[in-house]
């Protein structure tokens, strides 16, 4: 497979438009600073939900403590920026907050990842809870006043390049012999062992990752938000992600893309009814569940839609 | 010690909820801790507006729950009895955030204070201080679990739940109504539930629609603790968790009370996922 493919140039191409046009639209303030809050929010829901997706959609593991690798990302990239205020700063504290995130993801992975379905999903909120205990103690995170004063480098550009990364690399993850065997887990754990493949280490593997991407996306908040608490990372944020996750459908990554982009808006335009949100939140959950427990996608990719319009017919397995 | 004591029969009271679900259709019922929640607010309700007494309103806040937990299960459970668990897990969750918003928007996010239906007596005991609402609590909390135990293991009913929690097919053949059956459990849990909702709502003075969630987690995890699906198991556990989370907020940080419990969930299901009295069943293919 060539990297400069016809196909690879025309996702290029369309990926560079969509960021003139949005800059464009930008400057010429036809989207006004509230709607590019708007704008910010989808894109880390984006990188969450996808990363989460990775882990519950494609491998499986039901997990309900997202948030608090988020929050991991969002504490390190921030107290390194405001140690070093440039954008190198902002970079190493992004980097920095995602490797963390990922190593967390690995120390709790490792044992907890045993564990099956329901456990699981008790043992990673309990993760999530510890997290957020922890840094509500903290000396450093300035316990539950959380930090202020966050200097703000996040901008269209970086949540663009962010988000496109998040969202390639992910995609790519999932084609990958690695993402193949993460999905045979998915399907049915026993046979895939029985096929040697090592379930805990692919396991263990997609969590890392997830939880990198969350922890990027978590630095990308807290750099863009100039402020973060600890309150703000608890079970009602995972469960926000998981409903981008489920709405859009568990194991297609356009889907979660979707999904984040409808549900960032619906916050915007319910923004001062809390309450009718999470109503309208929990509820689209449970109807989801009951009538169209795949969600708005499936499985399916977009791509998968238009395959015929590209000429040659698809012929990845899926 | 006596703290501990009260708080963990609570805390048994409503995990026992949740291992009869568990045990029954294999679910962690997440909106458990919300009829709790709810409970609490009938209670109030029933002694603010209606001037009942703490038995009369414990009563009503039971009956109530158990409606709210029958009307859960047809609602939201039953369509999706075939699917898949992740599918039910989330139902549950989505099912638990309902709850809690709803009431948010009929009686606001604001704490309020439980009336005082019982007197704050203090008596000695050698060295041991203890006073009149723990007394009730953990008395009531004591009979209502004889009262369990008499259902489970007397009745026509409390067999069929046993046995559908065994084979539900089997029971099935046997003319064992499966649906009425799991609908039964979900009253008696919901019922014990809302008597827990009022006993908290007496012991800590104050309730908001948010109460519910950290305690049904607990819950969750004393229930683990104990063998999930195991009804003596859920109120060791219940007790095991209550004095862990009082000596911890007595001797050490109460800051850490929340993470030391989970850490603890987190221990007992890497070293002994079937908890102190469950059973070991082996994974076939």
């Amino acid at each position: 497979m060539k990297v400069l493919s016809k196909k690879n140039f025309l996702k290029l191409a369309a990926l560079l438009l969509l960021y003139a046009v949005v800059q464009i639209l930008i400057n010429t303030r036809i989207i006004n600073p509230f709607y590019e809050i708007t704008l910010a929010l989808i894109c880390i829901n984006i990188i969450l939900a996808v990363s989460l997706n990775l882990v519950t959609g494609f491998t499986g593991q039901f997990s309900l403590g997202h948030a608090g690798f988020m929050s991991i990302g969002a504490y390190v990239g921030a107290i390194i920026n405001m140690q070093m205020n440039s954008t190198a700063g902002f970079l190493a504290g992004l980097f920095a907050g995602a490797l963390a995130a990922a190593m967390v993801g690995i120390i709790i992975g490792i044992p907890t990842l045993r564990l099956k379905g329901d456990y699981l999903a008790i043992a990673t909120l309990g993760m999530a809870e510890i997290i957020r205990v922890v840094f509500l103690n903290m000396e450093i995170t300035n316990g539950a006043a959380g930090l202020n004063g966050i200097p703000r480098f996040t901008n269209w550009t970086w949540l663009f390049i962010f988000t496109a990364a998040a969202v390639i690399l992910i995609n790519n993850f999932i084609r990958s012999s690695q993402g193949r065997a993460c999905i045979s887990i998915r399907e049915d754990e026993i046979a895939a062992e029985s096929m040697g493949i090592n379930t805990t280490k692919h396991k263990v593997m997609a969590f890392a990752i997830g939880a990198f991407f969350a922890g990027t996306a978590g630095a990308l908040y807290s750099s863009y938000f100039y402020f973060i608490k600890p309150g703000l990372f608890g079970f009602l944020k995972s469960i926000d992600i998981l409903v981008i996750v489920v709405l859009g459908g568990m194991g297609s990554i356009t889907g979660s893309v979707i999904a984040a982009v409808l549900l960032a808006l619906l916050t915007t335009f319910l923004q001062s009814f809390t309450e009718i949100r999470m109503i309208l939140y929990a509820a689209l959950l449970v109807i989801i569940m009951i009538f169209r427990p795949k969600g708005i996608m499936g499985t399916k990719e977009i791509t998968d839609m238009f395959t015929f319009t590209f000429g040659k017919k698809d012929k990845r397995i899926q | 010690m006596v703290n501990g004591i009260s708080l963990g029969s609570i805390y048994a009271l409503i995990a026992l909820g949740y291992t009869m679900v568990y045990g029954i259709i294999k679910l962690i019922n997440f909106a458990h801790g919300d009829v709790y929640m709810i409970g609490a607010y009938i209670g109030f309700a029933a002694t603010t507006y209606v001037n009942l007494g703490f038995f009369p309103a414990l009563i009503v806040s039971m009956v109530s729950s158990a409606a709210l937990g029958v009307i859960i299960e047809r609602v939201a459970y039953k369509p999706l009895r075939g699917s898949t668990r992740i599918a039910v897990l989330i139902t549950a969750i989505g099912m638990s955030l309902l709850l809690e918003y709803v009431m948010m928007f009929f009686v606001g996010a604001e704490v309020r204070s439980y009336p005082k239906l019982l007197s704050n007596t203090n008596y000695h005991l050698g060295n041991i201080v203890i006073n009149m609402q723990q007394i009730y609590i953990i008395f009531t909390a004591i009979a209502l679990m004889i009262l369990l135990q008499f259902i489970v293991h007397k009745t026509k009913t409390g067999k069929a739940m046993r046995a559908v929690s065994i084979d539900r097919d089997a029971a099935q053949l046997m003319g064992i109504k499966i649906d009425n059956t799991i609908s039964f459990t979900f009253a008696i849990g919901s019922a014990f539930a809302g008597a827990a909702g009022v006993l908290v709502g007496i012991y800590y003075n104050s309730i908001d629609p948010l109460m519910g969630i950290m305690p049904g987690l607990k819950a969750f995890i004393a229930a683990v603790f104990g063998g999930i699906g195991n009804i003596p198991g859920a109120m060791i556990g219940g007790v095991a968790i209550g004095m862990m989370e009082t000596l911890v907020s007595g001797y050490g940080n109460s800051m850490y009370r929340d993470a030391v419990v989970f850490a603890f969930l987190i221990i007992i299901l890497i070293l002994k996922p079937s908890g102190l009295l469950g059973k070991n069943i082996r994974e076939k293919v």
